[in-house]
């Protein structure tokens, strides 16, 4: 524990070094997150509602989604595993008495914290500036939020590591990425609002672990009765089972991956 | 087959090997050929390799490149599952049970560094004392007596991405053996280094071999390294073991031919005498493989030529490598 302790404060360090980027990012989030909700603002001007969403409704889930989308990762990086499996260097990692995903979830955990702190209350504020996003008034929804957040970052680190492990089947989990890349962003409601779909495309998507990213926090923030059980306790348990589920994946994966291990180079 | 095999097993030697191996190989299967009709071939990295190491070893571990050197490697360290045969390293089974051997053992990579490269070397090392579970105490202890050995204090706080490479391979070693291991496993430790790092990197090993006991295995391309380091040096071509014993031996196992060099008064045509081959000529100079008795070659030579200088060479242990692998290539083929 102690290790993973000592790795999640290094990924936090890590990052933090990086001031211009957060800083960039910050920019580049709000401009976005700006001229996604402009977007949005016409669309439901011809239609003040859609599937349950008014226009309130859609620009406040748009600027969750650009706060989340950092601390997600959900258009990369990708885990720093995949480079390391593919240059061979994953055998120096193996020669650590150190579980693999242990050691990688913590360092995306410091990662994640840094990101949600500086990129997306920062992203988040910027919306709140310009917009008026509906925001819910109890205390007890914003800690349903906060936990929320963080199950999406979870989920998120366990499909990265599973993208990544790829690697040992396939040598190279770019491919990987240049998919997930593309879909991740559809199927997490972070380029529309899932609502904004037909609704037998939506009800389906809402169920994958995409959505755990951003759609299901976005109606935990929103206090939307389309989340599994109709409450914020469903969408958490929907998001709490796919990290179980995917991260148990991912160790009987790095089992089986190390076995077959085949690390590149001399 | 060339295939000299030499026990170097001290009879009654009590003590529990730290690397005990029968029969071990590693075979990969290999897909070839276009999309569609890719056939698989399966090609045997490591074919059969018996080996005892014990306690207190210094074994050099040689081979042409390709010969199955880090395919043992990694065997051993446990991030490869062999195919067939009985390993065990220091008394664990590798691919098992590889988070607690790597408690055991320290390995270095020279090509590859397990530092990281955004971290002071002090953070690095810090990192890794938590990782192997090192009490605060014996962390510093051994943090300081290898920060004198090896001159570490200078770059302790600089980050590992601006260290040079001698700087870094020491570094490299300090991560390795701060956790006390039995067993330190080396893969080409000195590549790259100047002939300075070089000593001071040998001068340590011998020194922990010597003082803690520490069994070290390593692979090397630098001769330097075997005749200094090794007692023991076995020899890996083609996936199987083509020597195993002293260095002393391994010249004595590989006729690697004397080489007679001649000083003539004058230059002249290369010397044809019976049992000396003239391989090679440079002004008045000339260089002969000798295939019998020196005297008698001596005698020839100053019977037919003035000779104004002689000088007989024994063969460097880079000859020998070089001819043994050579005749392992040729005796081995398939």
């Amino acid at each position: 524990m102690r290790v993973h302790c000592a790795v999640y404060a290094r990924g936090l360090r890590r990052y933090s070094t990086y001031r211009a980027a957060t800083a960039a990012g910050v920019l580049t989030n709000s401009v976005f997150g700006a001229i996604n909700a402009a977007v949005m603002l016409a669309l439901f001007a011809a239609r003040p509602q859609i599937n349950g969403y008014d226009a309130g409704d859609a620009v406040t889930q748009v600027f969750l989604g650009q706060a989340l989308i950092a601390a997600v990762a959900i258009m990369g990086p990708p885990l720093e595993l995949g480079e390391r499996v593919r240059s061979g260097d994953v055998g120096t990692d193996l020669l650590r008495p150190v579980s693999l995903l242990g050691w990688w979830l913590s360092e995306d955990l410091g990662r994640a914290t840094f990101s949600l702190v500086f990129r997306g209350v920062p992203t988040f504020a910027v919306g709140l500036l310009l917009f008026d996003l509906s925001l819910p008034g109890e205390p007890a929804r914003w800690a349903a939020v906060l936990l929320s957040a963080a199950l999406a970052v979870l989920v998120s680190f366990a499909l990265r590591y599973l993208y990544e492990l790829a690697g040992f089947w396939i040598m190279d989990s770019r491919g990987v990425w240049a998919v997930a890349g593309l879909l991740g962003p559809v199927a997490a409601g972070l380029l529309l609002p899932l609502p904004l779909f037909p609704p037998a495309a939506a009800e389906v998507l809402r169920l994958l672990p995409w959505a755990s990213m951003v759609q299901i926090p976005a109606e935990i923030l929103l206090g939307k009765d389309t989340l599994p059980g109709g409450s914020p306790l469903g969408g958490l348990a929907l998001q709490a089972g796919w990290a179980a589920a995917l991260l148990a994946l991912g160790a009987w994966t790095t089992a089986r991956a190390t076995r077959r291990v085949v690390v590149q180079g001399g | 087959m060339t295939s000299v095999r030499e026990s170097t097993d001290p009879a009654g030697s009590a003590a529990e090997p730290v690397i005990e191996a029968v029969g071990l190989g590693r075979d990969f299967v290999l897909s070839e050929g276009p999309f569609l009709r890719r056939r698989r071939r399966t090609v045997s990295a490591v074919s059969d390799v018996t080996l005892t190491v014990r306690p207190g070893e210094i074994v050099g571990y040689l081979g042409p490149n390709g010969a199955g050197k880090s395919s043992t490697m990694k065997m051993l360290t446990g991030i490869l599952t062999p195919t067939r045969g009985h390993l065990r390293v220091t008394g664990l089974e590798p691919s098992r049970q590889r988070t607690r051997l790597a408690g055991r053992i320290g390995v270095v990579f020279g090509q590859r560094t397990t530092l990281w490269w955004d971290l002071p070397l002090r953070d690095s090392l810090a990192l890794t004392r938590h990782m192997y579970r090192v009490p605060a105490a014996d962390h510093a202890r051994r943090l300081a007596g290898l920060t004198e050995l090896l001159e570490l204090g200078p770059f302790l706080s600089t980050p590992v991405r601006q260290l040079s490479l001698g700087q870094r391979m020491r570094g490299d070693l300090t991560a390795a053996l701060l956790h006390g291991p039995r067993l330190l496993v080396l893969d080409e430790p000195t590549i790259g280094l100047d002939v300075v790092s070089k000593s001071t990197i040998r001068e340590f090993l011998l020194r922990l071999n010597a003082e803690e006991g520490t069994t070290i295995l390593l692979t090397t391309h630098d001769l330097g390294d075997v005749e200094r380091l090794c007692e023991r040096v076995v020899v890996i071509d083609r996936g199987s073991l083509a020597y195993d014993g002293g260095l002393d031996g391994l010249r004595a196992s590989v006729p690697a031919p004397r080489v007679l060099v001649v000083d003539l008064a004058a230059p002249a045509p290369p010397i044809g005498v019976e049992g000396g081959r003239c391989v090679r000529v440079d002004g008045p100079r000339q260089w002969l493989e000798l295939s019998e008795n020196p005297a008698a070659v001596i005698t020839r030579v100053a019977q037919r030529h003035e000779v104004a200088d002689l000088t007989l060479r024994e063969p460097d242990i880079e000859g020998v490598v070089a001819a043994l692998y050579r005749g392992a290539a040729v005796g081995g083929g398939a």
